[in-house]
């Protein structure tokens, strides 16, 4: 299968500032790809690029095989791009925004009621439908900003940071939303939110000075944490942990303990490819330790995070 | 041409969703009347014609259509709605055209709504109505002159205030281009063809003509050249400066 985005050692500066880097990636259909990195990574300018807003300084991109540069409007037609912040035109109402977008989709004459329609449901728009979008609250006009990327059913969707400012429950619906989409279709998020590659991306490219630093599935990210495969454990009675640490740090399975200084849990690191929660289990067992919590933990995306971007705050 | 209609429709319409289309016609209706009929001394003259109206329709719109036009770009890159215009799939001399196109078709509303110094002037006598429509077709040519020349200064920045300033001061040179305040500064070292060429540019001259009724093809040319080559800068510095 051809990759659906295709990004060729694609740069961009800004006088000497390199903004982008000799970044390259494909993106397959059907897949939901996290674009990861600290502010000022590259997210953005990369994301307007492939957007076609900006001309990248070199490089090239092609989305549906058609070079962003050369054949804008081919591209165009092929991408749902919801900008950083949403921007719409205030006064308007939504649903005057989103008969403008369909006429300037061209939207068939046929299915284009229809299909508003469908969008104004699927993003519980009803509601707001005649009051100026600048009224509105944060959430919804991030609604509308995703209404407006989708309305065209594209076969690539852009979103750039498609759920900052949402409360958690908005942000679960956003997220549903694009899960939903995900078959079909191919999808880039950017993003600093770790638990949100967590919870809808097939894959994770990690950008920080406009450099491509990691690009895997969000367990193999996870996979790079020295917590994966790690176990912690909360003993009842918390005098024991000085003994309790000793005995497990004894086992050969593992490699260092350390004590999680505000909650007070044992964390056990794995030998070399090791597992240790058996033998843990069976040593807790055995002692006779009264355990109130016992977990592996599957790696931690934040300290990979951190690892990977050299400590640049997320 | 889809794409044209596009943004005609969006932007014709935000006129009259905020108070802006209400306010610029009432204005200009008032000062339009309060200028005919104080400055130009309509009935003073004595004469069945409009040109005490017509005459101080340069001097309007050197204030009043920069106003209008100070925010079809600059607007958009202040709000960043620019960069969902820009990804959307209409090249970029389609969305300037029909963003003009609405804010000439406005201006045209406007000029239009005067039509009541139309009636009265029949009322009062029998003027040469083919005159009148030619100043017509000349005052609403030349506003589009000042659009196009406001929407290119637009599009350079994203502060409304600069926008309007600038326009104010490049149409006043075109204005005044045949005048001698702006020929002196020329006339001292440039060769006489830069002068008469410079000269040749000035809307008073050009409006002038099709005023007095004589609709001449230079003159329409001079607008639809100015128009056109305003809106093809407007374009370029679009695409070279779409998103700061």
């Amino acid at each position: 299968m051809t990759a659906t985005i295709d990004v060729q050692s694609l740069t961009k500066e800004y006088g000497r500032l390199k903004a982008v880097d000799e970044l390259s990636f494909q993106v397959q259909p059907g897949e939901v790809l996290g674009f990861l990195g600290p502010n000022g990574a590259g997210k953005t300018t990369t994301m307007r690029i492939i957007a076609g807003f900006l001309p990248p300084t070199s490089g090239s991109v092609r989305v549906c095989g058609f070079d962003v540069e050369t054949q804008p409007i081919e591209a165009k037609r092929k991408i749902g791009y919801l900008p950083e912040g949403a921007p719409s035109y205030p006064e308007m109402t939504p649903r005057e925004f989103l008969e403008f977008i369909a006429d300037a989709r061209g939207l068939p004459k046929g299915s284009r009621r229809a299909r508003l329609e469908e969008v104004y449901a699927l993003l519980h728009l009803e509601k707001v439908l005649d009051r100026a979008i600048e009224t509105l609250s944060k959430g919804y006009k991030r609604r509308v900003g995703l209404a407006q990327a989708i309305l065209h059913d594209p076969d690539v969707l852009l979103l750039d940071e498609p759920t900052d400012g949402l409360d958690p429950n908005q942000k679960h619906e956003v997220r549903q939303l694009i899960g939903g989409m995900a078959k079909s279709k191919t999808i880039v998020i950017s993003t600093h939110l770790l638990e949100e590659v967590d919870a809808i991306c097939t894959r994770a490219v990690v950008i920080s000075g406009g450099k491509l630093l990691a690009d895997d599935t969000p367990a193999g990210l996870a996979a790079r944490s020295r917590y994966h495969n790690a176990v912690s454990l909360k003993l009842a009675d918390a005098s024991l942990v000085d003994t309790v640490r000793a005995e497990i740090g004894a086992l050969p399975e593992v490699a260092e303990t350390e004590i999680d200084g505000d909650t007070g849990r044992i964390i056990a690191f794995p030998a070399n490819g090791k597992l240790p929660l058996v033998p843990i289990g069976r040593l807790a067992d055995q002692k006779g330790w009264k355990l109130d919590e016992l977990h592996l933990e599957t790696g931690r995306l934040d300290e990979v995070f951190r690892t990977i971007t050299g400590g640049a705050s997320a | 041409m889809s794409g044209i209609a596009a943004v005609f429709k969006r932007e014709l319409a935000s006129y009259f969703t905020t108070p802006v289309a209400y306010v610029f016609i009432a204005i200009f209706l008032i000062v339009a009347n309060a200028f005919t009929f104080y400055l130009g001394g309509f009935y003073e003259r004595n004469q069945a014609d409009l040109a005490s109206f017509f005459t101080f329709h340069p001097w309007l719109f050197l204030f009043l259509v920069p106003a209008l036009s100070m925010r079809l770009w600059a607007e958009e890159r202040k709000s960043g709605s620019i960069e969902l215009l820009m990804t959307l799939p209409i090249e970029p001399w389609k969305s300037v055209v029909g963003k003009f196109l609405a804010a000439w078709a406005f201006t045209a509303i406007a000029i239009g709504l005067t039509f009541p110094i139309w009636i009265t002037v029949n009322y009062l006598g029998s003027p040469d109505n083919g005159a009148i429509l030619a100043a017509y077709v000349g005052s609403i040519l030349m506003a589009g002159g000042f659009l196009a020349i406001g929407s290119f200064i637009s599009a350079m920045t994203k502060n409304q205030v600069i926008a309007f300033i600038v326009a104010v001061v490049v149409s006043l040179m075109l204005v005044l281009a045949g005048y001698p305040l702006v020929l002196d500064v020329f006339s001292a070292w440039a060769p006489d063809a830069l002068v008469e060429t410079i000269a040749s540019l000035s809307f008073l001259t050009h409006f002038e003509n099709i005023r007095k009724g004589v609709i001449d093809v230079r003159d329409l040319v001079y607008f639809a050249l100015l128009i056109g080559l305003a809106l093809y800068a407007n374009t370029i510095v679009l695409e070279l400066k779409k998103a700061d």
